[in-house]
């Protein structure tokens, strides 16, 4: 049993005005290294719990438990939110210029993580001259650029076609080593892909359902996506995700 | 081609129409001029009136510099302070809604008459500017937001990092309303002040034509308005296209 990253403990949040809470007394731990989704039906506030954990919210209940240090994090968001007047070596730089880093120093760091996420040379690019998937790769290299421990996805690749779709995923099952990742998505098969374990939420108030932990599928890339256990896996986590929608 | 063409076709046409109207009926010129008319009184007064445009201009320049300073400048503020926009934002809206014109002879008490002009039109320009840089800065993309936030970036660098040039395009919009406007509001303090029998803008020339029934240079100086404000306009498109080149979601083709 590895140690954990971070639990969640009674995590609750009512928005201001609001009488009904968008998660209620949530326990969750995250281990160190896994990969962590969060699948649950439109509003059962999965990326509500994600900005928690990322700190842009704050909980009305409960506490985050970080029993090391809160790490750095990476967080990815639905959109791709890059900076259309910066060429892409340039949005990937930010949070490390954020950081106060030099221009030049960052420079090393950017090329890496443009080639981690198999965008190597394109840093000379702006934006606009990019697909849709290529610009979520760039918000992934951005992510990535000052090397978190704890990286944070809210369906990412929502908006993106299945292939890309695809292809994506299996970039960042290339990327998982070292990083712990929490993956947000509605996406039953998506999960079944990259997940270790996977938290099912149910609807008003937000709740863990159930936690499925699915270490049996562990290849990746199409041999995976053909494999039984994978079709399995994907019906497992349906079941499970129809009974959250009607336990609501 | 036939399409840049149309415009200019039909301006022809209209332009055409307007001198056999006014042949044919033998409208006297003090009552309409023809074009022909109007343009050989603008060639026989041209250095006088390409004088006058060219002050005229350069009043609205100086007054439009004024107002995307002040306006950029202010919304920067409010965009860092929300206590003081809601302070403030109020007498911005007073100052829009006053029609400036009724002002000028006012300010023509306190200033000079050339001051008064700046002052007047940079007035009229500084709202729209102040309006749209606000609007840009409150429109910048709401996620790199609260990347900046996670990153822990100050207020100031959220401010000068992403919100400023995210405005831009904003900015822009309200610097080519309000260099159409800066001119408005020029002719309208000249033309105050020519009625106070000072000045040297092309509205003074329209106002002391006027009083000597020159009708044909009254039109000649309101065609020279007319392209002044089509410069202005022109500039700052030219100079939008060229500048923002890089916001624009799709590369030109």
């Amino acid at each position: 049993m590895t140690a954990p990253l971070l639990t969640l403990q009674d995590l609750s949040l009512t928005f201001p005005g609001r009488a009904a809470p968008a998660l209620e007394r949530v326990d969750l731990s995250v281990r160190r290294g896994e990969t962590l989704c969060l699948l649950g039906p439109s509003g059962c506030g999965k990326s509500t719990l994600l900005r928690l954990v990322a700190g842009l919210e704050t909980p009305t209940g409960g506490a985050i438990d970080w029993p090391d240090n809160k790490p750095e994090i990476g967080f990815v968001f639905q959109e791709p939110n890059l900076m259309p007047w910066a060429d892409v070596a340039a949005n990937v730089a930010l949070p490390l210029r954020l950081a106060g880093m030099g221009r030049r120093k960052a420079a090393s760091r950017v090329e890496t993580a443009l080639e981690r996420v198999g965008l190597k040379g394109l840093g000379k690019i702006l934006p606009r001259e990019l697909s849709g998937g290529m610009k979520m790769r760039v918000s992934l290299a951005r992510a990535l650029v000052d090397g978190p421990d704890l990286l944070l996805l809210d369906e990412p690749f929502a908006a993106l076609d299945e292939i890309t779709r695809w292809e994506l995923n299996d970039a960042l099952q290339n990327l998982r080593a070292g990083v712990t990742i929490l993956f947000v998505t509605h996406s039953v098969y998506e999960a079944a892909y990259l997940a270790d374990r996977v938290c099912i939420l149910s609807a008003n108030p937000g709740r863990v359902h159930a936690l499925v932990a699915l270490e049996e599928t562990r290849t990746t890339g199409a041999a995976l996506r053909a494999s039984p256990a994978y079709a399995q896996t994907c019906v497992r986590l349906s079941q499970g995700l129809r009974q959250a929608m009607e336990a609501a | 081609m036939i399409a840049r063409l149309t415009p200019v076709v039909a301006l022809a046409a209209l332009i055409g129409f307007w001198e056999v109207f006014v042949v044919l009926l033998e409208i006297p010129p003090a009552q309409l001029p023809a074009p022909s008319l109007i343009a050989s009184t603008l060639l026989a007064n041209a250095p006088q009136l390409l004088g006058a445009a060219a002050t005229t201009l350069f009043e609205a320049l100086q007054a439009l510099a004024l107002a995307a300073a002040g306006g950029v400048a202010l919304a920067l503020l409010f965009a860092w302070s929300p206590l003081l926009e809601r302070a403030f934002l109020p007498v911005a809206v007073v100052l829009q809604v006053t029609p400036l014109i009724a002002v000028a002879p006012l300010l023509l008490i306190y200033l000079q008459p050339h001051a008064a002009v700046l002052a007047c039109a940079a007035l009229v320009a500084f709202f729209p500017i102040l309006s749209n840089a606000s609007a840009g800065l409150r429109g910048a993309d709401r996620g790199l937001a609260e990347l900046f936030r996670l990153k822990g970036a100050s207020r100031t660098k959220i401010l000068f990092w992403l919100r400023l040039p995210s405005a831009l395009p904003s900015i822009f919009v309200g610097l080519r309303i309000g260099a159409g406007l800066s001119l408005i509001g020029a002719v309208a303090a000249e033309l105050a002040a020519g009625a106070a029998g000072q000045g040297e803008g092309l509205a003074f020339r329209i106002v002391e034509a006027g009083y000597r029934l020159k009708i044909p240079m009254m039109y000649a100086a309101v065609f020279l308005l007319c392209l002044c404000g089509l410069a202005l306009y022109g500039a700052f498109a030219g100079l939008d296209r060229i500048l923002l080149r890089r916001w624009r979601d799709r590369p030109e083709i």
